[in-house]
């Protein structure tokens, strides 16, 4: 409350104060063996920690005088300081990044090419997930080595849709199976308090994304420029979100705000949860793990998730920029991700190196994750101002969702300022 | 309890002719120069106000007349920022929100006075454990205050609503209902800066002399006539400090909206503030040139405020 005002100015000069000291040219010398450097490695998630610190051992063993220092800054934080950092061209050398803020970077020469990894052959792009690669491409160049990815699948709680009598769900399920099931569970069971289905609605990519998709609509078009949301596929997509909220089979948005979507889960609260890989860890330590369980998404058009990864990228300002990208590729090597999959840390990019990730909870079925990756993911919707167009969504769709509005409305208001948007990057 | 001081009585003083505590005459010195040497130790926090204080100021001035790229790099675009906030519904909500906001936590310092009167009642046992308890929610870091307030305003498991149920009242879910949410972020604003009113007005009213009161009850006055006679005039000058930095407080508010409203609440766009707002266009949507315009509102606002306030203070203020 009473710091936020004299900091934010701050943080802009301090951002303009530093942009005037440019970085020393990079050193464009092979790297080798001998290779001496310090880089540095920024990342946002402290439980990757251990994993990392051993892919960090593993490379020194072939470049023991590259020095590695993970620069660890909370979620919250990271991008913010990311910007500011590369506004005064003081970027990590080796970061991670995601979907949504990779354009802006790339877009800015922010990030150093993997032409040359590429062209060498210290990377092969085919050994990781296409739509990935395509991820982190920008006009047809490849900036950032897939590192990770997540999908979002549907999970269940067996217990509570026996005691509703309701089937367990499988790779056959359509809208209409979901939504008869999730409606049993909240009319059944509501003298507890218990309901069909909660979700994030902020943000598309654990719901209404994949409903938009497998409704044959789309967010975003192909190329980028303009918004989907006047697809009446698109609004089926959303519609299908709204009504389940209307029938009583989800809390109501109020509800998700007052206690999140996650919690409800946990709690044995709802049936059903719409949620991607990321929620393992924290499933697979919930109170009531023993009970739940995950299948492929309902279908409708036809099958459909988004999918989502992280990758490494180096900055096209780093001093030791052979010395980073020969840790860039390092860290998308069969054996770093291998690691990473085997330390429970992320599920690999790299195709074929998840098996240990599979296994890491034995009583979910976590191959429904790579089923969806390897038939039918398509890519986060992203252009190079991705944020000015979700705190729109964010700002709308609310009032599509809770009935305030009829959804048809909200998404051509929503489709409208999209494009408006769109049209400034 | 006076009585006990009966001494007094025989002496029939005016207490006008008493030696006056609260504030100590001002000794006159003669004007002259004292050297160098002053400049050279307010050097290092002057050095500290302009470089961290002034200079951002005049920065963000310069930005707000600006269209500021992501990375840096602006382009000079004139009054364009400003024109946009005009037509922006929800910079003018955010204004009244501020505004709601500011007003509860100002209701709150009333009640500090009377709290902090009954605190310093003489031979309350325990009264430095009241004032403790009284000042931690002033200590205490907004986020873990937030955090506990969500679980109390919870809609269908919080305690609040489950008290309200005992006598039949459905109660709204506070936080993510337009309207509703703001007004429960300001109650816990109130709350919580409750404890720093009374610190300071506690202070006060130690200062007033006990001879007041004594005087005061022989002539006959009731102790509801005390209050507002006595004890009201001569703490003014502290609540003229206690209302400036409130709405200085209330204008900045940020954090505490942050965390009690969460990410997913449907009545966000409703219930921003405009430190809210300045900080999204910043930092989520990379609109620096525009935030920094609305930083200017908010500086130039406070601005204003604190000015009137002062202009005011001839009109209801006593120094003794």
């Amino acid at each position: 409350m009473r710091k936020i005002t004299r900091l934010a100015p701050l943080a802009l000069v301090a951002a303009l104060a530093l942009t005037s000291c440019s970085a020393p040219a990079a050193s464009d010398e092979a790297v080798t063996a001998d290779s001496a450097a310090s880089i540095s490695y920024a990342i946002w998630d402290e439980n990757q920690i251990p994993a990392l610190e051993a892919n960090i051992a593993a490379f020194n063993k072939i470049y023991p005088k590259i020095e590695v220092k993970i620069d660890i800054t909370p979620w919250a934080q990271y991008f913010t300081k990311l910007q500011t950092q590369a506004s005064g061209d003081t970027l990590p050398d080796v970061f991670w990044m995601n979907g949504p803020n990779f354009q802006l970077y790339a877009a800015n020469d922010q990030l150093e090419p993997m032409t040359d990894l590429i062209d060498d052959g210290d990377v092969d792009p085919a050994n990781y997930v296409e739509v990935l690669n395509d991820l982190y491409s920008f006009d047809g160049v490849q900036y950032g080595m897939p590192k990770d990815f997540d999908t979002v699948a549907l999970w269940y709680n067996k217990a509570i849709l026996s005691e509703a009598g309701v089937a367990i769900p499988d790779e056959t399920w359509t809208w209409d199976d979901f939504a008869t099931a999730a409606k049993t569970v909240s009319d059944t069971l509501a003298d507890q308090g218990v309901y069909g289905v909660a979700t994030g609605l902020t943000g598309g990519q654990e719901g209404y994304y994949n409903t938009i998709l497998q409704a044959g609509g789309s967010i975003l078009s192909e190329d980028g420029t303009s918004s989907g949301y006047d697809d009446p596929n698109t609004i089926r997509g959303l519609q299908f979100w709204a009504d389940l909220i209307a029938d009583g089979s989800s809390p109501n948005l109020q509800q998700l705000s007052d206690t999140p979507h996650n919690a409800w889960f946990t709690s044995s609260k709802t049936a059903f949860f719409w949620s991607g890989t990321w929620s393992v860890a924290e499933l697979a330590s919930a109170s009531n793990t023993l009970d739940l369980n995950v299948a492929p998404l309902p279908q409708d058009e036809k099958q459909a998730t988004v999918i989502h990864g992280l990758a490494n990228v180096v900055s096209a300002g780093s001093e030791h920029k052979s010395a980073a990208q020969a840790f860039q590729a390092y860290l998308g090597s069969e054996e770093a991700q291998t690691l990473q999959a085997e330390m429970g840390a992320a599920n690999p990019a790299f195709i074929g190196a998840g098996q240990a990730f599979l296994d890491s909870v034995e009583h979910f079925d976590l191959e429904v994750f790579i089923d969806e990756a390897d038939n039918y993911a398509y890519p986060f919707p992203i252009s190079k101002d991705t944020a000015a167009w979700t705190t729109i969504e964010n700002e709308l769709l609310p009032q599509a969702f809770s009935g305030t509005r009829t959804v048809e409305d909200v998404a051509d208001e929503l489709a409208t300022r999209m494009n408006e948007a769109l049209a400034k990057e | 309890m006076t009585l006990r001081t009966g001494s007094a009585v025989g002496e029939s003083r005016d207490p006008a002719d008493l030696p006056v505590p609260v504030a100590t005459t001002p000794q006159k010195k003669p004007k002259s120069f004292d050297g160098y040497w002053p400049w050279l130790f307010v050097l290092p926090t002057l050095l500290g106000v302009l470089g961290f204080y002034i200079w951002p100021i005049i920065q963000t001035g310069y930005l707000s007349f600006t269209e500021t790229g992501p990375f840096g790099g602006e382009e000079f675009v004139g009054i364009d920022n400003y024109q946009t906030m005009l037509a922006d519904g929800n910079v003018a909500q955010a204004l009244i929100n501020t505004l709601i906001y500011t007003v509860i936590v100002l209701a709150g310092i009333p009640i500090a006075l009377l709290m902090a009167n009954l605190v310093n009642q003489p031979g309350l046992r325990f009264a430095s454990f009241y004032r403790v308890l009284f000042f931690m929610p002033y200590i205490a870091m907004p986020t873990a205050v937030a955090l506990v307030w969500r679980m109390i305003y919870n809609g269908d498991f919080g305690i609040l609503n489950w008290m309200l149920s005992l006598v039949d009242i459905d109660g709204p879910y506070w936080t993510s209902t337009p309207g509703f949410a703001i007004v429960s972020v300001g109650v816990v604003g109130m709350w919580a800066s409750l404890g720093f009113g009374i610190i300071i007005l506690g202070a006060a009213l130690k200062n007033i002399s006990p001879e007041y009161y004594e005087a005061a009850q022989l002539d006959g006055a009731t102790k509801w006539k005390q209050f507002t006679s006595i004890t009201v005039p001569l703490v003014t000058p502290s609540l003229f400090f206690v209302t400036i930095i409130s709405v200085i407080n209330g204008f900045q508010l940020f954090d505490l909206l942050y965390a009690i409203m969460g990410q997913y609440n449907p009545a966000l766009v409703q219930s921003q503030s405009l430190v809210y707002i300045f900080y999204n266009q910043a930092f989520i949507q990379n609109d620096k040139g525009y935030a920094a315009a609305i930083g200017m509102v908010i500086l130039v606002t406070i601005g204003i405020v604190t000015f009137f306030q002062f202009r005011m203070q001839k009109k209801w203020v006593n120094y003794v």
